[in-house]
């Protein structure tokens, strides 16, 4: 009797139901139709997996002696020439910065992915949070120009690589995304004269490509200025896509004001608070949280489309990338220079595009209770 | 590089379409400004470049431009401050260099710019000379026995879209009677693989292309590039209109390269001819007499600086264009004394 009284210890739960096993079963092989494709689709992948480790790992050639390149033209096409980023790579990702100071960019890269890691953390979501920015930009500024603290100076058409990439998105956002807010609610306002010249801001820019609205930057403006006045060409570049940037955000924050229900209005309005406030308060905090997936989508976008800059002469990440391949030692070997370049714009991307699923799940938690 | 070209087109047209809608600012562009000045108080001459061309102006490795248009960008730093470092480049790109020279954003463009008679006179600037005459050709498999382009009838010939050098090739297969069946491949790696493929028997673009095509080849042996040119491409130097004084500076300075070469005077025996050099042209070149440096407001040893920093005319050639696989020899870049073009007027 007393033996019965034990409780046996839980049994787990038959393989077929639980673990690898069942999830394979379940999702890859439920009917002989999907189990069928998933073996036709296994097979691609392992196909398609193995000619790319044959040709990006066995057959590769990482690096050649002074840029005698027969070694990897002999392969035909048959491996992967990665020699041409060993040689490469600083060009790539620093572009005609001077060789010797290349250090400096390096951090300020650095400087960069270590501003995007404390700004996701939501426990430093601050007021001195801008501080930090502004140190970070400055800190930034300081290591690119040089021209202070024993640093030479170096003029900004020699700045190049990932650095401009990430200068211009970095910024084009920071900028952009306050400007987009602003738009928006002008664009909800009840005064004519604003609301006139939100529309008007919103419709002209989207109505124009990027690409044209760096042409103009590039070609046009300096035709109005005064004789001898130049501003310089990557300010020029940065303001058209915080412009180009600041309208897309601008529509993207506006249906998350259209989202709210009217009643988040009135009661705001019911308990007197002044337009700022509720804005600030009320308003602002649950429409952005409702648009988090588009914006991320333009910011993505958006960090892309900075390799336009190239119809202008400015060296990014991809115009470097290309550049680099024009030496006739190093001509045809494009493929690897593209998925090298792919891969780091993928890093970012991938980053952005996680980062953002996670804060959605977060601030939405209370949603899906 | 890598953008359309039917867009490069389109945008052409914006840009040409914005100059003609500011005639009044096109004529401000040309008020007299003296860019000697300019530069000097700036402390470096500010030069615009190709973003990226083999053997004319390409950034290596290490980030440091090089390239044939390069040292001619060092060579008017040299005669101005002589200092070859103090050079700003500037990537310009097809779109944007007129603008950027008119602009004031450079002094000076070195960018494989073909000087012709609207360019000349419409857009403002002015072409002080030529330092490379380039012209379209052919390139075809050594396999195939050709010897002349006009033996191309019924052939097909790989060419890139909406550029002048589709509209040269149909206007000289019309005016020869040949008959050819174009293969229009937008990105040039692609058109270049296509012709090593063999889908197409010839490729033409311009001559210094195609011998940069032929040189990246693994046995470059295996193509011929045929004696027909069938375009004139003269490539030089592009300042604003207005300044006669900065243009002198520009011509002369190719002008010293030159003569230069004329009288066997080369960056590694400059030192020697001016010590023990006679001939009076070459007192007068190396400044000895003569004062020539003084009239462009230059030092008088403004080409012997220019010619030890960077060398003469055939030496900057020989460094930059002959790797890329360029021939000098009977082509309109040789002296003139070889029956070329490269003529420079006297030094006096």
């Amino acid at each position: 009797m007393s033996d019965a009284a034990i409780p046996s210890p839980a049994r787990a739960a038959p393989i077929t139901l639980v673990g690898p096993i069942a999830w394979v079963r379940t999702n890859l092989f439920s009917g002989w139709f999907s189990g069928l494709f998933s073996l036709l689709l296994l097979f691609l992948i392992v196909k398609w997996a193995m000619g790319f480790i044959e040709w990006g790992v066995i057959n590769a050639v990482w690096s050649v002696p002074n840029n005698q390149t027969q070694a990897c033209r002999e392969l035909k096409g048959t491996g992967a020439c990665w020699a041409v980023i060993t040689e490469k790579h600083r060009f790539i990702l620093f572009g005609t910065y001077p060789y010797e100071e290349q250090w400096r960019a390096f951090l300020s890269i650095l400087i960069f992915i270590g501003l995007f890691i404390v700004s996701a953390q939501r426990v430093f979501w601050r007021k001195e949070l801008g501080l930090v920015w502004v140190g970070a930009l400055t800190a930034i500024g300081i290591l690119m120009w040089g021209g202070v603290l024993g640093l030479n100076y170096v003029p900004q058409e020699r700045w190049g690589g990932l650095v401009i990439t990430l200068i211009l998105a970095t910024f084009g956002l920071a900028f952009a995304f306050p400007l987009s807010i602003l738009v928006a609610l002008g664009r909800r306002s009840k005064l004519p004269a604003i609301k006139a010249l939100c529309v008007l801001y919103v419709e002209l820019i989207r109505g124009v490509p990027l690409i044209s609205l760096l042409f103009m930057a590039s070609v046009m403006f300096p035709l109005f200025l005064p004789e001898g006045m130049n501003v310089d060409k990557l300010l020029r570049a940065q303001i058209a896509i915080i412009l180009f940037a600041g309208a897309y955000l601008a529509e993207v924050v506006r249906g998350g004001l259209q989202t709210l229900p009217r009643g988040q209005y009135e009661a705001a309005d019911a308990l007197g608070l002044s337009y700022w406030a509720k804005t600030g308060l009320i308003i602002l905090p649950q429409a952005l949280r409702l648009v988090i997936p588009p914006l991320v989508n333009t910011f993505i976008g958006f960090f892309k489309d900075t390799s336009l800059v190239l119809i202008i002469g400015i060296f990014d990440l991809l115009t470097a990338g290309k550049t680099a391949i024009i030496e006739p030692a190093w001509q045809g070997f494009g493929i690897e220079v593209y998925l090298t370049v792919g891969f780091i714009y993928f890093c970012f991307c991938f980053a952005m595009s996680r980062y953002s699923q996670n804060l959605e799940a977060e601030l939405n938690r209370h949603r899906v209770r | 590089m890598g953008l359309g070209l039917n867009l490069r087109r389109a945008l052409g047209a914006v840009a040409m379409l914005g100059a003609l809608a500011l005639p009044g600012l096109t004529q401000a562009q040309q008020a007299p400004v003296n860019t000697l000045e300019a530069i000097r108080a700036r402390g470096a001459l500010i030069c615009g470049v190709n973003t990226g061309l083999a053997g004319f102006a390409q950034p290596d490795s290490q980030g440091v431009w090089r390239g044939f248009d390069i040292d001619y960008c060092k060579s008017i730093a040299v005669a101005i401050f002589n200092d070859a470092s103090k050079v700003r480049y500037v990537p310009t790109t097809a779109q944007s260099r007129f603008t950027a020279l008119q602009s004031g954003e450079v002094d000076v463009l070195y960018r494989n710019t073909t000087w012709t008679l609207s360019r000349d006179t419409s857009l403002g600037l002015d072409f002080p000379t030529v330092n490379f005459y380039d012209g379209q050709g052919f390139m075809v498999k050594a396999s195939t026995g050709l010897k002349s382009a006009l033996e191309l009838n019924g052939a097909t010939i790989c060419v890139q879209p909406g550029t002048t050098t589709e509209q040269n090739l149909s206007d000289w297969a019309r005016a020869n009677h040949i008959s050819f069946t174009p293969v229009v491949i937008e990105r040039l790696e692609e058109l270049v693989a296509a012709y090593v493929a063999g889908r197409c028997d010839a490729y033409t673009t311009d001559a210094s292309g195609l011998a940069a095509t032929r040189a990246a080849q693994p046995t470059p042996a295996d193509h011929v590039i045929l004696p027909e040119v069938i375009s004139k491409e003269p490539l030089g130097p592009a300042v604003r209109q207005g300044d006669a004084r900065f243009a002198d500076i520009v011509r002369w300075t190719h002008f010293a390269m030159l003569v230069a070469e004329e009288l066997n005077i080369t960056a590694a025996n400059a030192d020697q001819a001016l010590a023990s050099d006679q001939r009076p042209e070459a007192l007068r070149l190396l400044g000895k007499t003569g004062d020539l440096g003084k009239m462009l407001g230059l030092d008088n040893a403004w080409a012997l600086n220019v010619i030890k920093a960077v060398g003469n005319y055939g030496e900057v050639f020989n460094r930059h264009l002959a790797p890329i696989g360029l021939q000098r020899a009977h082509s309109p870049n040789a002296m003139w004394t070889q029956g070329g073009l490269q003529y420079a007027p006297p030094f006096r």
